[in-house]
């Protein structure tokens, strides 16, 4: 097997998941798409820990354990915040939130 | 041709088709469903790497946990659950192309880089020396990490909370 093959797989991900953050206009479509873009980051964190031989790839698997944490926690705010937007506009639509907007 | 090999290319299809049905379909719930289908595919690359504990957290965590939180979300917040011509802005145009050039960027700078690099697989990784790890070398951003979770896990009930 090739290194290369998994980090393109996880450069497509990402890509994809670029790509469903800008389109999306439905707030939870848009955390799908973070969490398309955080398990490319984890394929990467192991297959390059797998590739600098068996010590890195035990680190590359705790960082990606942190990552997945970090992609929970970020889940639950971030849906929490989604509710109290939805509680005050009855939408989710994100071209609507634009209370910032100069 | 390897096992590893055909392994690996079921399942690269198998993600690549669902991660892009997960931003395109018309459906919220299908898209959440298709999630589930890229998540079990990274847990398979994982076992392909050798990584068998993570590939088990990643199906605990995220297909049992975040997901499920997914469903939950778009339950509570869109009512009518079927398909939405709605969910697109109209510069999926420009999102494409950003994507596609962030794709060839990334591709060619990693061929550059990594072109013929061949990956051994010397050892399956225990789960004692990730546990060892965790809380020898890593136990400061262990801590730090717990202490997040119960941040996010507070800050979401008092978000979330009816006052």
């Amino acid at each position: 097997m090739y290194l290369m093959q998994f980090l393109v797989l996880a450069a497509f991900l990402f890509c994809v998941g670029v790509y469903g953050v800008l389109v999306r206009k439905n707030a939870v479509l848009v955390l799908m798409s973070i969490e398309l873009i955080l398990n490319s980051v984890n394929i990467n964190l192991v297959a390059l820990g797998v590739y600098r031989g068996y010590d890195q790839a035990i680190v590359g698997q705790v960082f990606s354990l942190f990552v997945i944490a970090v992609a929970a926690a970020e889940v639950g705010i971030g849906l929490a915040i989604v509710l109290l937007i939805y509680r005050n506009r009855a939408s989710i639509d994100l071209s609507e939130v634009d209370l910032m907007k100069g | 041709m390897s096992g590893a090999n055909v392994a690996f290319g079921v399942l690269a299809a198998v993600m690549a088709v669902s991660a892009i049905r997960v931003v395109t379909t018309k459906n919220v719930v299908h898209a959440a469903l298709y999630l589930v289908l890229v998540l079990a595919g990274v847990a398979g690359i994982f076992i392909l790497l050798a990584a068998e504990f993570l590939a088990i957290v990643q199906i605990l965590v995220y297909i049992g946990a975040i997901v499920v939180l997914f469903l939950f979300g778009i339950m509570l917040t869109r009512a009518p659950i079927g398909r939405a011509p709605d969910l697109d802005n109209d510069q999926r145009a420009i999102g494409a192309v950003v994507a596609m050039f962030l794709f060839g960027v990334l591709g060619w700078i990693l061929y550059d880089g990594f072109g013929d690099t061949q990956l051994q697989l010397r050892d399956v990784g225990r789960s004692g020396d990730v546990g060892a790890s965790i809380f020898s070398t890593f136990v400061v951003p262990f801590e730090v990490i717990s202490v997040l979770l119960l941040a996010a896990l507070v800050g979401a009930v008092v978000i979330a909370r009816r006052d």
